[in-house]
C-alpha cells in the first residue's frame, strides 16, 4: 500500500521573501548598541541642521559677552560659558556642523576616489593593480594623522584643506577594501554570465560587482567617519585645522585647556561630546558589520 | 627564512623612496619663500640669490629630490631653516623619547589587554565580560589627547601625584602620557583577543582537549590562546603604528620632548627640512613595525613559517 505524502508547496507563505536590505535592517534593529548610537547620531544631525534656528550664529556663537564670562553650567547656560562669555552649548551645536561636514565630505571624497581605484585594481589586475597597490602602500606607510598634518602644513589651515587632507589620507583604505571585495566576487558565475551576454567593463563593475561588495564598504564608511571626526578635532586642537573663533570641537578643547584648573567643564564637555560621537559611530559600525554579514558574528 | 627577511627589507626601499617623494612634492606646495624665512624680509638681493644657491633651491625639483635621497641614505637629512642645526642630529636626539614612551605604552597595554580579553572570552556574557567590553568600547572611542587632559586634571592638578608635563621626573613622568596613548590600544587589543578566543574555544579540538582531561587552564593557554594569537598580533601591529602616529598629539599635550612635538613646532615655524625629517623617520619606523609584525606571524604559526621557505 502506498502512503500518500503531502508536500507543502506554499513555501513562500511560511518563509516570506525578504529583501537583503530589509533583513539587514531587521538584524540591525536587534542590536541595542547600534540603535543607541544611531539615535545619538540622528539627534546630532537634527541639532546641527537646526543650529541656526536654535542659536543665532553671530549673536551667541561668535560675539563676545565679557560680562558673562566663565560661568559654570547653570539653567541659563546648561554647559556654562567660555572665557569670552559665549554659551558653550550653542558653540557645541554649531560646532557639530563643522565636524559632520568635514567627516561626510572627506569620507565621500575617499569613497569615490578610493573606491574607483580599488575597483580598477581588483577588476583588471596585472600592471594596473600593481601600480595602484604600490601607491597605496606608500600612502599607508605614513601614519594618517601625520599625513593630514603634512598636507595642512603645505596648503594652509582651513576647513577645505582639512577635508582634502583627511580625504586623501583615507583613499588607500577604501582602495584596499574595495579591491579585496571586488577580487572576491570577480570570478563568480554571475559575472561570467554578465560578460557572456556582452556587458562592458563599466556595467559589470558598477552594476554587478560593486552592489555585491557593499557590506565591507558600508562598515568602513562608519569607521572612517569616526576617524575623521577624531582627526578634525585633533588637528584643530593643534591649531592646524579649523581656526578660532569657529566653534569647532577641537578648538573648544584647545581654548578650554588654558582654564583647565579652575574651569574644567570647558575641557570636559567638548571632549565628552567628541567621545560620544565617535562611540556612536563605532557602535553603529559594529552593529552594521554583524547585520550585513551574519557569518562574521 | 633569512632570505625572506632580506627580501622584505629590500622591498621596503621603494616604499621609503615613495614616501620621501610624496612628502617632498607636498611640501613643495607650501607657501612662502624659505630664503626670506631664513634671512628676514630686509635681506639684500645678492644675499638672497646666494642663499637660494646655497640651499640648492634654484635647481629643479627632480634634482633636489635625488640629492635629498642620496644624502638621506648617508644619514644627512639637511639643515633646519630656523635653528640652522642638522636635522638628523635633532631627530636622533628626540627619537629615543618617542620610542621609550611608545614602548612603555605598548607594553602596559598589551600586558593588560591580553589577560582581559582571555578572561572575558572564557567567562562570556558574565558581569566581568560585559563590564570589560563596555570599558573597551569607550576606550576605543576616547580621543587620546582629551584623555590626556582629563588625566592631567585629576592626577596632576587635583591630586598632584604626577607631573603635568615634560619628561624630567623619572618614571613618574611616563605614567600619564603612556596611559593616555595606551588606553585606546588596550581597548582594541582586548576586544580582538576576546573575539578571536571566542571563535577558537568553540572548535572541535578544544572539546577534544577538554575531554582528554587536560586542566582548564592548560586548555585555555596551550590550545586555545596560541591559536587565537594571529588576529591579536595583527591588531597589536596596527596599534603600534597608531602609537607612533598619535605621538604627534599626545606629545603636544604633555610637552613631551619627542619627534611628534618637534614636528608640530616645525609646522608652526614652517621649517620644511625638519618636517620632512620627522615624517620620514616616523614613517620608516611605522614600516619596520609592520614588517616585524609580519615576521612574528611566522614565529607563532608554523603554517605561515612554511610559506617563507
Amino acid at each position: 500500500m502506498q502512503k500518500e505524502v503531502k508536500v507543502k508547496t506554499n513555501l513562500e507563505q511560511d518563509f516570506p521573501k525578504t529583501s537583503w536590505s530589509k533583513e539587514t535592517i531587521m538584524r540591525l534593529r536587534r542590536n541595542k548598541g547600534s540603535m543607541i548610537g544611531l539615535a545619538f547620531l540622528i539627534l546630532l544631525l537634527v541639532m546641527s541642521l537646526s543650529a541656526d534656528i536654535l542659536f543665532d550664529y553671530d549673536e551667541l556663537v561668535i560675539k563676545q559677552n565679557i560680562s558673562e564670562r566663565l560661568q559654570w553650567p547653570s539653567i541659563k547656560h546648561i554647559f556654562g560659558t567660555d572665557e569670552f562669555g559665549r554659551d558653550v552649548f550653542a558653540r557645541l551645536v554649531h560646532g557639530s556642523r563643522i565636524s559632520l561636514l568635514v567627516a561626510t565630505s572627506s569620507v565621500t571624497f575617499s569613497v569615490i576616489i578610493g573606491g574607483a581605484l580599488g575597483a580598477m585594481a581588483g577588476y583588471f589586475g596585472g600592471e594596473i593593480d600593481n601600480l595602484i597597490m604600490r601607491v597605496t602602500d606608500i600612502l599607508l606607510s605614513i601614519p594618517m594623522t601625520m599625513f593630514a598634518i603634512v598636507i595642512v602644513a603645505a596648503l594652509g589651515a582651513s576647513t577645505g584643506n582639512l577635508i582634502l587632507a583627511l580625504g586623501i589620507a583615507s583613499v588607500p583604505i577604501f582602495a584596499r577594501v574595495v579591491r579585496g571585495a571586488v577580487i572576491s566576487v570577480r570570478d563568480v558565475e554571475y559575472i561570467e554570465a554578465a560578460r557572456a551576454i556582452g556587458a562592458n567593463n563599466f556595467t559589470i563593475i558598477f552594476k554587478h560587482i560593486l552592489p555585491n561588495c557593499l557590506a565591507p564598504i558600508i562598515v568602513q564608511i562608519t569607521l572612517r567617519m569616526a576617524s575623521a571626526i577624531y582627526n578634525t578635532a585633533a588637528l584643530s586642537f593643534l591649531g592646524m585645522g579649523v581656526s578660532p573663533p569657529a566653534p569647532e570641537w577641537g578648538v573648544l578643547l584647545a581654548s578650554g585647556r588654558s582654564y583647565i584648573r579652575d574651569f574644567s567643564y570647558l575641557t570636559l564637555i567638548p571632549g565628552f561630546t567628541i567621545m560620544l560621537t565617535i562611540l556612536s559611530l563605532n557602535m553603529l559600525g559594529d552593529g552594521l558589520r554583524d547585520a550585513l554579514d551574519p557569518r562574521l558574528r | 627564512m633569512i632570505k625572506y627577511i632580506t627580501k622584505r627589507f629590500i622591498n621596503m626601499i621603494p616604499v621609503i623612496l615613495g614616501v620621501i617623494l610624496l612628502v617632498f612634492v607636498i611640501m613643495e606646495l607650501a607657501p612662502g619663500d624659505p630664503v626670506l624665512l631664513i634671512l628676514g624680509d630686509n635681506a639684500s638681493e645678492e644675499a638672497r640669490i646666494a642663499k637660494t644657491a646655497e640651499l640648492g633651491l634654484d635647481k629643479p625639483l627632480v634634482i633636489r629630490y635625488l640629492k635629498y635621497v642620496s644624502n638621506f641614505f648617508r644619514g644627512d637629512m639637511g639643515t633646519s631653516y630656523i635653528s640652522n642645526r642638522s636635522v638628523s642630529i635633532e631627530v636622533l636626539h628626540r627619537f629615543p623619547n618617542t620610542l621609550k614612551l611608545s614602548l612603555v605604552a605598548a607594553t602596559i597595554s598589551i600586558l593588560m589587554a591580553i589577560p582581559l580579553g582571555i578572561t572575558a572570552a572564557v567567562k562570556q556574557n558574565s558581569f566581568f565580560d560585559n563590564i570589560s567590553m563596555v570599558v573597551s568600547l569607550i576606550g576605543n572611542s576616547m580621543p587620546a589627547f582629551w584623555l590626556g587632559l582629563v588625566l592631567v586634571l585629576f592626577f596632576s592638578l587635583k591630586l598632584g601625584w604626577f607631573p603635568v608635563q615634560g619628561a624630567t621626573a623619572g618614571w613618574k613622568s611616563y605614567v600619564l602620557p603612556s596611559v593616555a596613548i595606551g588606553f585606546m590600544n588596550m581597548a582594541a587589543i582586548a576586544r580582538t583577543t576576546r573575539s578571536s578566543m571566542l571563535e577558537t574555544i568553540r572548535q572541535d579540538y578544544i572539546r577534544t582537549a577538554k575531554s582528554k582531561g587536560i586542566s582548564k587552564n592548560q586548555v585555555i593557554m596551550r590550545h586555545a590562546f596560541v591559536n587565537a594569537l594571529i588576529p591579536t598580533i595583527t591588531i597589536i601591529g596596527v596599534q603600534l603604528g597608531n602609537l607612533l602616529g598619535g605621538a604627534v598629539i599626545t606629545e603636544t599635550v604633555f610637552a613631551w620632548p619627542g619627534i611628534g612635538r618637534l614636528m608640530v613646532q616645525s609646522v608652526g615655524s614652517r621649517d620644511v627640512p625638519m618636517i620632512l625629517g620627522c615624517v620620514i623617520t616616523l614613517s620608516i619606523c611605522y614600516s619596520i613595525v609592520n614588517l616585524l609584525v609580519d615576521l612574528l606571524y611566522g614565529f607563532v604559526d608554523p603554517r605561515v613559517r612554511s610559506m617563507y621557505t
